[in-house]
């Protein structure tokens, strides 16, 4: 056994931790700089104000754009009340027992499932079954199963961590229960539910195995939730895996990044915003 | 002069799960005055509070047995709405505990939740409110700031304003005062004792020493017991029961 005495150690241990952090910090950067760079050369005017031709080599991605936004908005628009609702359920409506815990390895059981899975599913149950067809629809209500976990669990989080005290508070002013729900903790727990949101816009945006399944690959820009659509992570592996172009698979990809980025930072902001104006 | 009983608590008793907290309680509380309710931890103190504005009932495996009158109705009776039980007796926790938003909305809360929506009506409820409990002066520039960032005692006038502006008949004090310094303290005495003109208040302090100074009479509890009663000056100079002059001597406790 090598004794170090508790200086050098000390010494070891920043330079591990330290490095550890650069290393990850390095990797995204690599990343990012790397698509980026090889990506937004591509990205014009033409680029993003055209529908692809020529299955992608020419022409741009306005409607794979309009596809991501719609089945994302689509997806959100279905799993948030729904999982916020559980989440709510769970913590404040129910005492823990036998239902809770089935709905909540329930849950749990559905975020460790692979995306391709939810992709069959959509497809048997809501593109077949149900005769919605490869559509819009089909696609948000599957990317919606996908993401409902992790809605409920980030927002049965967020709403554990308000003080059981403000609940008291509320009930101890006459408040009704729905009233100290509505008053009392959603605005404190809403940081935390809204960032579980934007995680999984984030998952829907880049989702490709259960969207192609379920959403097709048209190229046409949809005119309603039932036409078929593709989107942009769809369209980038489609370009990328049949090798019909490489530039604009990685325009895409480039545009897949700020997009994701975009969403963030707006969120962050709106979030921030009514925090400030609450606290 | 012949005493007005606001609340009549009638053979009280009180289980959480199969632990009984409090043992065939009788007391009446007086109006307009201060009754200090003492004892050592685990006495049953906090939760006998709990039991008049029907907060007890919140908790897992809560059960009750007897009645509490309030201006003689009984408020476990099914008829009794227990919304407006709890806007009739406000209650004052141990920790101050401001809601995450701006002083105003802080004491706007209560009558927002009572469906008050008038900018003017507000404004004049919380102004009086925060004045009834002595900290209008320090706040009112900044009506719109975050009420966490006050200071302790500022917080704890603030949960009575709080409290007072849903004009309520009774205040419950769980020891209000524990973690504060003796000028926020005697602030909060202050204001209690200007309070009792119009308003029972009904106070569990932190120390023997705060039943003494506020208190118009007292009511001393061991393992869920009523021990003893009566005129503060009374118990304290003369208790009748043994168990009353070993603690308030400091015998044990």
């Amino acid at each position: 056994m090598i004794r170090l005495n508790p200086k050098k150690s000390q010494v070891i241990a920043k330079t591990i931790i330290w490095l550890a952090a650069f290393i990850v910090i390095l990797l995204l950067l690599f990343i990012l700089i790397y698509i980026l760079s090889n990506g937004v050369p591509n990205i014009t005017w033409q680029f993003l104000s055209q529908i692809p031709s020529d299955m992608g080599r020419s022409g741009g991605i306005l409607s794979t754009i309009i596809g991501t936004l719609a089945v994302t908005a689509v997806a959100v628009i279905i799993a948030a009340p729904l999982g916020v609702g559980t989440a709510f359920y769970l913590t404040e409506y129910t005492r823990e027992g036998k239902i809770t815990k089935v709905i909540r390895f329930s849950a749990e059981s559905l975020a460790g499932i692979p995306s391709i899975i939810y992709g069959l599913f959509g497809f048997i149950f809501f593109v077949i079954y149900l005769q919605l067809g490869w559509s819009i629809l089909s696609g948000g209500l599957t990317l919606a199963v996908m993401i409902l976990p992790t809605i409920i669990r980030v927002s049965e989080e967020a709403i554990r961590t308000v003080p059981s005290i403000y609940r008291e508070v509320s009930y101890s002013l006459g408040g009704t229960k729905w009233q100290t729900m509505t008053r009392a903790l959603i605005p404190t727990a809403l940081p935390g539910i809204a960032n579980g949101i934007v995680l999984s816009i984030g998952r829907c945006v880049a989702e490709t195995a259960a969207v192609i399944l379920t959403a097709g690959s048209a190229l046409r820009i949809p005119t309603s939730l039932f036409s078929p659509t593709r989107t942009m992570a769809v369209h980038f592996y489609i370009l990328a895996r049949e090798g019909i172009s490489m530039e604009r698979a990685y325009g895409t990809a480039a545009l897949l990044i700020i997009l994701i980025l975009i969403i963030n930072v707006v969120a962050n902001y709106l979030v921030n915003r009514f925090v400030a104006k609450s606290r | 002069m012949q005493e007005q009983i606001k609340i009549s608590i009638r053979n009280l008793n009180f289980y959480y799960q199969r632990q009984q907290v409090i043992k065939e309680l009788n007391l009446d509380i007086a109006a307009n005055s201060i009754l200090g309710i003492f004892g050592p931890a685990n006495s049953g103190t906090t939760t006998l509070l709990r039991t008049l504005n029907r907060m007890s009932e919140l908790a897992y495996g809560a059960r009750i047995e007897g009645q509490i009158l309030l201006s003689g109705e009984n408020i476990y009776s099914p008829d009794f709405s227990v919304i407006e039980l709890r806007r009739k007796v406000g209650m004052v926790f141990e920790v101050p505990t401001p809601l995450p938003m701006s002083i105003f909305d802080n004491i706007a809360y209560g009558p927002r939740l009572g469906g008050i929506r008038n900018r003017a009506a507000l404004e004049k409820t919380v102004e009086g409110s925060l004045q009834a409990a002595v900290l209008w002066d320090e706040v009112k520039d900044r009506l719109n700031t975050p009420a966490m960032a006050l200071s302790g005692g500022q917080q704890q006038r603030l949960c009575i304003a709080r409290v007072l502006a849903l004009n309520p008949e009774v205040i419950l004090l769980d020891r209000p005062c524990s973690g504060l310094d003796p000028i926020s303290t005697a602030k909060i005495e202050e204001s209690l004792r200007q309070l009792k003109e119009k308003i029972t208040i009904v106070l569990v302090p932190h120390n023997v020493q705060q039943a003494g100074r506020v208190s118009d009479k007292v009511a001393f509890m061991l393992m869920g017991s009523l021990i003893e009663e009566g005129v503060t000056a009374e118990v304290f100079e003369n208790p009748q029961d043994k168990r009353t002059a070993d603690y308030i001597t400091g015998r044990f406790g």
